[in-house]
């Protein structure tokens, strides 16, 4: 990846987080650190991998994307706003009365969502189904699987992990978002996960762990041809990275904090995405 | 018993009542274990859990599991209470707490939280309106659907200590206030809040003091109906609704719940086999849940004092 490229995908990335915080800030509150812990994830799928119609949504050769830790939605909202799925206006309808944007993933209410998802483990059964489906029906594409590091203490994740090698579903890329913590706190604390790399390996896929906000390295991994396995990609993140400030919360599963708290991280952002305007103008 | 319903919401919250009165329990008994999967701070016990490890044990995000392994501890001769959210409290985690905990007598309470649409803006996931029909197909279980704190607090450690599985759906926040302090409530004892000849309602937890309201707005119109707090859902109360039945002619029953496999089905099953009358029903429409405020899902779903009012009015006239 050449490093105009790169920048593109940084700037696309800081322009899902501002629309995302916007997004919470016009409802005041919502799930902020896991949905800032994949912006750079959806930068690079929606920038760079996956193969999709705007126009054509339910296109049966796309590439699908499953947010198994469905309370990350609005990160995904503001990412098919961005691209066009549907008006950037409606992010502003975020759990609303009648909305299209639930807390959680619903692939029947929001355009451009492939599975629904909020009961922690279940993207991942599903997701499996969608690519062992895809593969029967002979076709290219692939699914992407995100899943959260607290998520994964459901059994269900790694009866479908086993399910994934065994039918050696090559199409179906897992990500795993290693932010170090769920909703009570440090997953290290609640239930240490190890070494996921070796637990993936283990449970036979071509494992990778690449830093979580650094989309060449993202971008290598979701290319990666795989080789009589499965992958699997460990994210090694930050709950809430990208805003300083959210990092830094102990508690950043969902904050509920007042409009300058929110417009102070969008600040921040912004500030971010000045500074790559300015590198990408000196170069 | 004291009644202080004003239409105001109780000053505590559950989240109150379970963040001090399970910290205090575990305290006093060194038998009893406490579980939870992941939601600790949702309910105000996180700190102790922090400085009890081995008391109040957090399972991750691992409904299934943790409803094992509280069976598993019950038997090694513990009581444990286990909490999550109302759907993981059910769904979830339904197999292991009827073969585990349930088929295998090994006795557990299990804290749904945030039942029906007090779900709010966690949205349809997270929106159990099944959890009461589930349990009830539950040989030997208790369902307790308090209707505010004070309730609460002369029921829990009873509860606890009953046998079988027990499973108690509550707010996080508050429901209408309807107790004064200090009043003792039994299990399987159905309460009488107001009493008038025209029909009875009866209502469980978030409904009761909808129910309240709905029976002020009646003798505005001139109609005087009972109302009763039916906070044991299983083992229902059926002597108290057969008497009510034949005293009033006429039954409405509202819950925060499917109107399949609840409040409406315990008590029609009753009624058709002590004393049959015509019973209308206030609950959710056999729908899914969906996200927003509390107030726009009560609307929504058919869940206010208006729809209880109305759905009186028409079952009187079928009397
Ligand atoms: C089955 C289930 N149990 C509990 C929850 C409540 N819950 C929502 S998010 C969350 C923590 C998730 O942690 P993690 O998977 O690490 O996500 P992230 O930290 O990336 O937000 C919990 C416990 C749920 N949605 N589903």
């Amino acid at each position: 990846m050449n490093t105009s490229e790169k920048r593109e995908l940084r700037r696309f990335a800081a322009e899902i987080r501002i629309a995302l915080l916007e997004e919470l800030k016009a409802r005041g509150f919502g799930h902020v650190g896991g949905s800032l812990s994949i912006c750079d994830l959806l930068a690079v799928l929606y920038g760079k991998v996956m193969n999709y119609r705007v126009e054509d949504p339910k296109w049966a050769d796309r590439d699908k994307l499953v947010c198994s830790k469905g309370h990350a939605g609005p990160a995904i909202y503001a990412t098919l706003a961005l691209k066009g799925f549907f008006p950037m206006e409606q992010l502003k309808t975020l759990n609303r009365p009648g909305t299209n944007l639930p807390s959680h993933c619903d692939k029947n209410k929001t355009v451009g969502i492939d599975c629904t998802t909020g009961s922690l483990g279940q993207g991942t059964s599903q997701a499996v189904g969608m690519a062992l489906g895809d593969k029967l029906k002979g076709r290219q594409n692939r699914v992407f699987l995100i899943v959260g590091d607290g998520e994964i203490d459901e059994g269900q994740c790694w009866e479908a992990a086993m399910f994934t090698a065994a039918k050696n579903l090559t199409n179906l890329v897992w990500i795993i978002d290693d932010n170090k913590k769920q909703l009570d706190g440090p997953t290290a604390d609640i239930l240490p996960t190890f070494d996921l790399r070796a637990k993936m390996e283990a449970f036979g896929f071509d494992a990778v762990r690449v830093k979580g906000n650094d989309v060449e390295a993202l971008y290598e991994a979701l290319e990666k041809k795989p080789e009589g396995k499965p992958v699997a990609i460990i994210m090694d993140n930050v709950k809430g990275s990208g805003v300083k400030a959210v990092e830094e919360t102990a508690s950043n599963h969902s904050m509920n904090v007042a409009p300058e708290v929110w417009d102070s991280y969008i600040a921040a952002v912004k500030a971010d995405l000045e500074a790559l305007e300015k590198e990408v103008a000196e170069a | 018993m004291k009644l202080n319903y004003t239409g105001s919401p109780d000053p505590r919250t559950f989240k109150d009542f379970f963040g001090t009165e399970i910290p205090r329990m575990l305290d006093a008994d060194p038998n009893l274990i406490y579980l939870d999967a992941d939601l600790m701070s949702c309910i105000g016990t996180a700190k102790y859990g922090k400085a009890h490890p081995d008391r109040a044990i957090n399972c991750g995000i691992a409904e299934g599991n943790m409803a094992g392994i509280a069976a598993g501890l019950a038997a090694a001769g513990f009581t444990p209470i286990c909490h999550t959210f109302g759907p993981f409290a059910s769904r979830r985690c339904f197999d292991q707490v009827f073969m585990s905990a349930g088929y295998a007598h090994n006795d557990i309470t299990m804290i749904g939280t945030d039942p029906g649409v007090t779900a709010a803006m966690n949205g349809g996931t997270h929106m159990p309106f099944e959890d009461v029909a589930m349990y009830r197909a539950l040989p030997g279980a208790t369902i307790v659907d308090p209707a505010d704190t004070a309730q609460l607090y002369s029921i829990f450690a009873d509860l606890v200590k009953r046998p079988g599985v027990k499973y108690l759906r509550a707010n996080r926040k508050s429901n209408d206030r309807v107790y004064e302090d200090g009043n003792t409530f039994e299990i399987g004892k159905g309460v009488v809040l107001r009493e008038g000849p025209d029909a009875t309602i009866i209502a469980a937890g978030y409904m009761v003091g909808k129910a309240m309201k709905a029976a002020e707005l009646l003798a505005e119109k001139g109609i005087q109906v009972s109302v009763i707090d039916m906070f044991t859902i299983k083992p229902l109360d059926a002597e108290l609704v057969a008497a009510y039945a034949k005293k009033t002619g006429a039954v409405v029953t509202a819950e925060n719940h499917n109107r399949i496999g609840g409040l409406y089905s315990a008590v029609a099953e009753c009624l058709a086999a002590t004393c049959p009358v015509p019973a209308g029903c206030v609950a959710v429409e056999d729908e899914f849940g969906e996200v927003g405020p509390v107030d726009y899902l009560a609307e929504r779903f058919g869940l206010t004092p208006e729809h209880i009012v109305a759905e009186v009015e028409k079952t009187i006239a079928r009397k």
